[in-house]
């Protein structure tokens, strides 16, 4: 095969908004035809914008793009007709159905009458949506959206793809389908950029471009970027309290990062570094590094171990209280029934994750537990408090952290930490403390008086966990905390809750991320409104482990246990 | 309740207004532009009009009576008119508001001492306008009528109207607008402050943050009503300021029972305020709900029409209204010096809405909880 085409160039790209800093600076790079290429880094790094700039929809202030041979600055209509662009909230139409969208879409991307029986026919088929091709796209799952959204983008054959973070908002499932889906289009020459938060995915593309900050920290084949930390990537196993000691190991010498994966610990240590000193009992061996490591070697490693935060906190009495309990909980909105009988108690000093694809009924369950919303039947209890009783007692025992950033943007840091402190009723010294603990803690002096939404996105969620501990709750509630955030933003924020945990901290946690998973105790799958499975991370993963795969990740255990309850399902309706 | 917690919550309330750019625009623009437009533009009087007059007569009276109309100060310019149907076009095209015509025989009837007719036509669809154009000619021609012949005769047994006008002696516009205005903004104001105070909440996703807290359904309707009516209360001494100072309207009665009304009447406004942002999802249904309320409450109040005025099956509407009531207690204030009594009797039903306001929103807020 001959050498692909560059269909995008990039020289030197930068683009600034008004007075802030660049939102991308100096990047270069290419994506080829019949590749997928990864535009990789969290929210912030400036994916959208330079998509948006290779679409001609907006101008760069310095370097050039070249999209299909034509000047973004120049030729803008000639490169908006030739290729494909999914953003990410594709517009479709919520009240008009599947076909009616695709006809919409037809219409203005001017597609010959005359193609458009065979064209759809072929969309439809290969995005599976024939069936719902009468459904109102309002009604589509959010997997099905973006295949719909794909289907449109593809009406006229583009010769390049550009997508979004297309794996948003996606159960893991529907986002393997996609992913098979765009893998046939570069079959056929087509260039596909996949822009994704998600690290993971970026091991599976062709060629990667990772942004951070609006800089390019690499470009290349995603082999190459972890090829360079090949042979310092450890798993230690059989360790004991695991937390702990990540938070001791992650402090010695020549240990750049080390994150929890189920009963095990994965270490990243410097070139040239020797195996920390380990317990006895413990087994270390090496391991295939993943892009996750490598882009937290390229940021300099992960941060050290040690909490303030925790290390403030009086340690809560060590006994096995049950510190959240879901007795049969059930709620029903009309005739759905978003959650369906879902019990489990989760005891003083442990993590429990609440697991599952968006829509599947784990943000109801997280509702009905922290008070928010009012069980149809069945009890919730916090900290042995029933919360359909005495609600606002068990409610000033917790701390809550919302999925996006949810604190007053219009506050400053400074009166956003004053308001939770007097919320939770804490005044005087007290406030004076905490508000100056957290300051301190989290480095906020520098950023005190801003407005809290001009805060770059990692302040933010200090700014956020902060609040949910100013009045040090014995139960901590966290919606989605680390989506989107960069791999240092998110181990900060779990080197925090590990130390707290270690203080008999409780936590209940909804993600739909695997890797956040790994950092439970015990995890509940939530699917279709029912807890399909409980157990470990390891013991979830061991569950589905066969000969072809002795070894499965959390997110092939996830789908595998999904497949099995679906076929439950199915077998049940028989 | 805690008054800690109280006081965080009115504190952030108030900051977050503050803060917001587009919340500082709707607490600054809309008073600074009701006080330029409605003190200055609207005007309830009938002035500079042109008035069309066909004068068929051209005789000595009918030259006079042209003459005197050219002179009322309400009246620009009188144009002549050849011929009905230049009148009849005149009007169509409201290039005039109203049409004499004086008959052929005008002179002679006068001078002979007969009852004489002058016709006046009027633009009915600006029937404000219209009516009271009509009195004034209606004066010109009365005062006109004594001087004649036969008038001179009976001036003795005639009975003479002189008004005098209590309260705006020169009836001046000001006067009356100036005060209503101190009602009217602290309606917007207030009104749309508190619409937008949990709908921005649910939007920004604080909603259910304020929810996990410990704050008690009451403490956070508490904290959601205080900090409008502070900048209500803001508001109204501005324009009270404003009203003494710039406008020089007098003052007659007592402030102290202005303030004490007024805060019923904000408890009213931010009740309902709270039952709309209760009611919406996002910050756009919250303004829409304001305004579809804003409007009728502004119509039915007696702020431009007077409430007698306004057809009986709208009636009940208006004893609804919060603002019909606050505006009595406003004019009385400033006017006249009205009696304590008096503004009891109508500080009464305000309260009565704003007790049925509070707890239907309270009563919503709690239901959209589930």
């Amino acid at each position: 095969m001959s050498e692909p085409a560059d269909l995008v160039v990039l020289e030197g790209v930068t683009k600034v908004f008004g007075d802030a800093p660049p939102a991308l600076k100096d990047v270069s790079g290419t994506v080829r035809g019949g590749e997928i290429t990864g535009l990789v880094g969290p929210d912030g790094a400036g994916k959208t914008t330079l998509i948006r700039l290779m679409t001609g929809l907006m101008e760069p202030t310095g370097g050039t793009l070249t999209v299909l041979g034509h000047d973004t600055r120049t030729d803008a209509a000639a490169i908006q007709s030739a290729i494909g662009y999914m953003p990410q909230r594709f517009g479709l139409y919520e009240d008009l159905t599947v076909g009616e969208n695709m006809t919409l879409y037809a219409d203005l991307r001017g597609l010959p009458q005359a193609e458009r029986e065979a064209v759809f026919d072929e969309l439809l088929t290969f995005t599976d949506l024939k069936r719902f091709t009468a459904r109102r796209a309002g009604h589509l799952s959010g997997g099905m959206k973006q295949k719909l959204g794909l289907a449109c983008a593809l009406l006229r054959k583009p010769r390049l793809l550009l997508l979004d973070e297309p794996g948003v908002g996606v159960d893991p499932i529907s986002r393997r389908d996609l992913w098979a889906m765009v893998e046939d289009l570069t079959r056929e020459g087509i260039g596909v950029l996949w822009a994704t938060a998600y690290l993971e995915e970026a091991e599976a593309c062709d060629r990667v471009l990772l942004l951070n900050e609006g800089e390019a920290l690499f470009a290349g084949p995603p082999a190459e970027m972890t090829g360079r930390v090949q042979g310092r990537v450890y798993r230690v196993e059989g360790i004991g309290a695991r937390r702990t000691a990540l938070a001791h190991l992650v402090d010695e010498a020549g240990v750049r990062d080390g994150v929890i994966q189920g009963e095990a610990i994965r270490l990243l240590l410097a070139e040239g570094a020797e195996r920390p000193p380990l317990p006895d009992g413990a087994r270390i061996e090496a391991t295939r590094p993943r892009f996750e490591d490598a882009f937290v070697d390229r940021l300099g490693g992960g941060p050290g171990g040690h909490s303030a935060i925790a290390a403030a906190q009086d340690a809560f009495p060590d006994d096995d209280a049950a510190m959240i309990e879901a007795d049969g909980l059930t709620k029903r909105f009309g005739d759905f029934t978003a959650a369906a009988d879902i019990s489990f108690k989760v005891p003083r000093g442990e993590i429990f994750g609440l697991l599952g694809p968006n829509g599947a009924g784990k943000s109801t369950t997280f509702k009905m537990l922290c008070g928010l919303l009012r069980p149809t039947s069945g009890t919730g209890r916090v900290a042995g408090i029933d919360l359909s009783r005495q609600a606002a007692q068990a409610r000033g025992r917790l701390g809550y952290m919302a999925q996006k950033f949810s604190l007053y943007g219009d506050l400053s840091i400074q009166q956003n930490l004053d308001f939770f402190a007097g919320v939770y009723g804490l005044s005087g010294r007290r406030k004076r403390t905490r508000t100056g603990l957290m300051r301190e803690i989290f480095d906020f002096d520098r950023h005190a008086g801003q407005p809290a939404k001009e805060l770059p996105l990692g302040l933010k969620q200090r700014l956020a966990l902060a609040a949910a501990l100013m009045h040090e709750p014995e139960v901590l509630f966290l919606d989605e905390p680390t989506s989107g955030v960069d791999p240092i933003t998110r181990r900060e924020f779990w080197m925090h809750i590990n130390a707290l945990v270690e203080k008999g901290v409780t936590v209940l946690v909804t993600t739909h991320f695997m890797d956040e998973a790994e950092y439970c105790d015990r995890i509940s799958l939530i699917y279709r409104g029912r807890s399909i499975a409980l157990g470990s991370p390891d013991e979830l993963k061991r569950r589905v482990a066969s000969p072809d795969q002795p070894d499965p990740t959390m997110e092939d255990a996830f789908v595998a246990l999904v497949k099995e309850a679906d076929a439950e399902r199915e077998e049940e309706a028989a | 309740m805690s008054l800690t917690r109280l006081l965080a919550l009115i504190l952030k309330e108030l900051l977050a207004v503050m803060r917001d750019p587009k919340g500082r625009i709707v607490l600054i623009a809309p008073p600074v532009m009701q006080l330029l437009i409605f003190s200055t533009a609207a005007t309830l009087e009938v002035r500079n009009v042109d008035v069309m007059v066909l004068d068929q007569d051209h005789g000595h009276w009918s030259e006079e009576l042209t003459a005197r109309i050219a002179g009322a100060p309400t009246v620009k310019r009188v144009l002549p008119a050849d011929s009905p149907d230049m009148l009849r076009r005149a009007i169509e095209e409201r290039s005039v508001i109203a049409g004499v015509w004086i008959g052929s025989d005008f002179t002679r009837r006068v001078t002979a001492g007969r009852p004489a007719t002058v016709q006046v036509i009027l633009d009915g669809r600006r029937s404000n306008a219209s009516q009271i154009l009509a009195s004034y000619l209606g004066e010109i021609a009365t005062r006109l009528s004594l001087e004649t012949p036969l008038g001179t005769q009976i001036t003795g047994q005639l009975i003479t109207v002189e008004p005098r006008n209590w309260f705006n002696a020169n009836l001046a516009d000001k006067w009356f607008m100036v005060p209503n205005l101190i009602a009217s903004i602290a309606l917007l104001v207030g009104l749309i402050v508190t619409a937008l105070s949990i709908a921005r909440e649910r939007e920004l996703g604080t909603f259910d943050q304020l929810m996990v807290s410990p704050l008690r359904v009451h403490e956070i309707l508490i904290g959601k009503v205080v900090p409008p009516m502070i900048i209500g209360l803001g508001h109204i001494t501005l324009f009270i300021l404003a009203a003494l100072l710039i406008f020089h309207v007098p003052l007659r009665g007592s402030l102290g029972l202005l303030y004490g009304s007024a805060v019923f009447y904000l408890a009213a406004v931010v009740g309902i305020g709270l039952f709309i942002s209760a009611l919406s999802m996002t910050q756009q249904q919250a303004i829409l709900g304001a305004f579809l309320f804003l409007v009728p409450a502004m119509l039915l109040s007696g702020f431009a029409t007077p409430v007698e005025n306004i057809p009986s099956w709208l009636q009940p509407l208006c004893d609804i209204n919060p603002l019909r009531y606050f505006l009595v207690v406003v004019r009385g204030v400033f006017l006249k010096d009205i009696g304590v009594d008096e503004v009891i009797r109508q500080t009464i039903p305000i309260a009565l809405i704003a007790a049925v306001a509070l707890t239907a929103a309270a009563w919503l807020f709690r239901r959209r909880m589930e």
